[in-house]
């Protein structure tokens, strides 16, 4: 389990977990789920586009999530958001589907772009995933006090002279690095099963956001390193246990959460035992 | 004039039996979701529009595996997946992406599943294609009646619930005044936008669906402020668009030397598309108009500026 090729799957998971603890945290801060799922699903069309050329996959992924992220910042600018989000979606898959019409590609491959094929990743590939990331991660880091700032208080950003437009576009520009990072290797499905699922958890467990963060990286690795162990053990996809696990996290924290808030609404401060 | 016309129609259009179905189901899809994609764009539901797509879809391949029908795997994961969304939290502004995110993460998750089951025992081909992107021509001509009576139990709940469906649209607080059900009411348009988009995905492809859900709709929103004349205009472009999509992709297996069509989803998205951009211009002038009318029928994007 932990040799050769398995070593391989290990450090990406490691690498895409961090990344999509730490941006997946902004996504459901800001309630950007839908253009969290919308990017990588439609950056697969790019991975079509490349390999009907013929070039890396990592270039047509990461050329279709910028576009993407663009179009929606673009889009969203003159019309209502979620609509924007949607029609550049469909434009993108559309487009996807132009090309595989035009190719010969194997089932398999599809496959495995939408839903991650971790245990099929190479040593050549761990370096660019790493760069990927860690430019995704400063990108955050750069962007942190205004990005926070109008995620939480927006009235407040605009105050203080912060463009929320432009922010936003930041924004998605780093949620479109994250699926350059993440796709090839858990899918573009399933990266955003990995963004929502252990972000909001964490944010049910605690409002402060540096501890938020961390737990949400924690919930993250611990989720895809028990996919993957379990996918190891009963060889089934990796990308249903992220899928589920995702969710698992969601609902204990949710119910954590309300377990905390009806405990403390029974015993408002210190109980004095009265006989 | 009849040259025109063949080049315009490639020979054979009229008369093949797949564009007859691809006519009939694409207009019925059409309809129905233009209709239902009103009220989703108004209600700012355009994610969970797009998401059931997803969960109905999970629910197509896992029939395929059981070997149950198709339809009932569709619209069945489908209100289910409706049903928890409202429940975990779709109604509030603030949680519903939230919640539309987790139903759809778990449902991506079985799908995953599902596909690789079905891969493996080796009962069909093309299954992932299918669920993702579905076909249009595909479809064979004995879902015809399927789709009809689950688009008129669509259409026909929205139908019953118009009234105070609009207003607790327009104004949740208003209709929660005057006694309106809100939560009851907006369990029972989910339910009609489950089946509606279950039923587009099973027949056309979850591209598709998401498409004449949003698209049409959206482009009329910006067209007019009227509610009758907004459903009248968003079913007018997406039969049109559909249409048109077909036929555009009938001929393009004669154009080049390829000979290789383009998918009919790629030509409806974009005729779609550019409708939606072409009406930003003249929505904006329509906007403007319309200003003094406001304050008899206000939109809900007036409410999420609020809310924002």
């Amino acid at each position: 389990m932990f040799t050769g090729f398995m070593m391989n799957a290990w450090t990406t998971a490691t690498i895409v977990a961090v990344v999509a603890g730490v941006v997946g945290y902004f996504v459901v801060l800001r309630g950007s789920a839908f253009p969290a799922h919308a990017i990588p699903k439609g950056a697969f069309a790019g991975a079509a586009a490349a390999s009907l050329l013929g070039i890396s996959t990592l270039i047509g992924l990461a050329v279709f999530s910028l576009l993407g992220a663009l179009g929606i910042g673009t889009l969203g600018r003159r019309g209502r958001h979620d609509v924007a989000t949607a029609l550049a979606l469909v434009m993108m898959l559309a487009l996807g589907a132009a090309f595989l019409s035009r190719t010969t590609e194997y089932e398999p491959e599809i496959y495995s772009l939408l839903f991650g094929e971790i245990l099929g990743v190479s040593t050549s590939e761990i370096l660019p995933v790493a760069a990927l990331a860690i430019a995704c991660i400063a990108a955050v880091a750069v962007i942190y006090r205004p990005l926070m700032l109008s995620s939480v208080v927006p009235e407040v950003a605009e105050a203080r002279g912060i463009r929320s437009h432009r922010i936003e576009m930041c924004f998605l520009v780093v949620v479109a690095l994250a699926t350059a990072v993440t796709v090839p290797v858990v899918g573009a499905l399933l990266i955003f099963s990995l963004m929502i699922g252990p972000p909001a958890a964490a944010r049910s467990l605690t409002s402060r956001p540096l501890l938020a963060m961390v737990l949400s990286v924690g919930i993250a690795l611990v989720t895809v390193w028990a996919a993957i162990a379990l996918s190891y053990q009963y060889n089934w996809p990796v990308g249903f246990f992220v899928g589920m696990l995702g969710a698992l996290s969601y609902g204990v924290g949710r119910g954590w959460a309300a377990w905390r808030r009806t405990r403390s609404a029974i015993t408002p401060g210190p109980v004095v035992q009265q006989h | 004039m009849h040259q025109i016309l063949t080049a315009v129609f490639e020979p054979g259009f009229f008369g093949s039996a797949q564009v007859h179905v691809a006519v009939t189901i694409g207009g019925i899809v059409a309809v129905v979701s233009a209709v239902v994609g009103v009220f989703t764009v108004m209600r700012g539901q355009s994610f969970a529009g797009h998401s059931l797509g997803d969960v109905s879809a999970a629910g197509g391949s896992g029939a395929l595996l059981i070997g149950l029908s198709p339809v009932a795997g569709f619209v069945g994961l489908g209100a289910v997946g409706a049903a928890v969304m409202d429940l975990i939290g779709v109604q509030r502004l603030r949680g519903r992406d939230l919640a539309t995110g987790i139903v759809l993460g778990a449902a991506i998750g079985l799908s995953a599943l599902f596909l690789y089951l079905t891969a493996t025992t080796g009962a069909t081909t093309g299954a992932t294609q299918q669920v993702l992107f579905g076909s249009i021509f595909t479809t064979s001509s004995g879902t015809v009646p399927v789709v009809s009576i689950l688009g008129a139990v669509s259409l026909a709940a929205i139908a019953v619930i118009y009234r105070p469906l609009l207003l607790s649209t327009v104004s949740p607080d208003i209709a929660a005044a005057r006694g309106v059900p809100v939560r009851l009411v907006g369990v029972a348009y989910m339910l009609a936008l489950a089946v509606s988009v279950g039923l587009s995905s099973l027949a056309i492809g979850a591209i598709l669906s998401t498409a004449l859900l949003i698209g049409p709709a959206a482009t009329a929103l910006r067209l007019t402020r009227r509610m009758a004349a907004a459903l009248g205009v968003a079913c007018l472009i997406g039969v049109l668009a559909t249409w048109l999509g077909v036929l555009l992709s009938y001929d393009s297996y004669h154009w080049g030397s390829s000979h290789l069509s383009l998918p009919v989803s790629f030509f409806i998205v974009a005729v779609i598309f550019v409708t939606y951009l072409g009406s930003g211009a003249a929505g904006s002038r329509a906007a403007r108009a319309a200003t003094r009318h406001r304050a008899s029928i206000t939109p809900a994007a007036q409410h999420e500026d609020i809310a924002a």
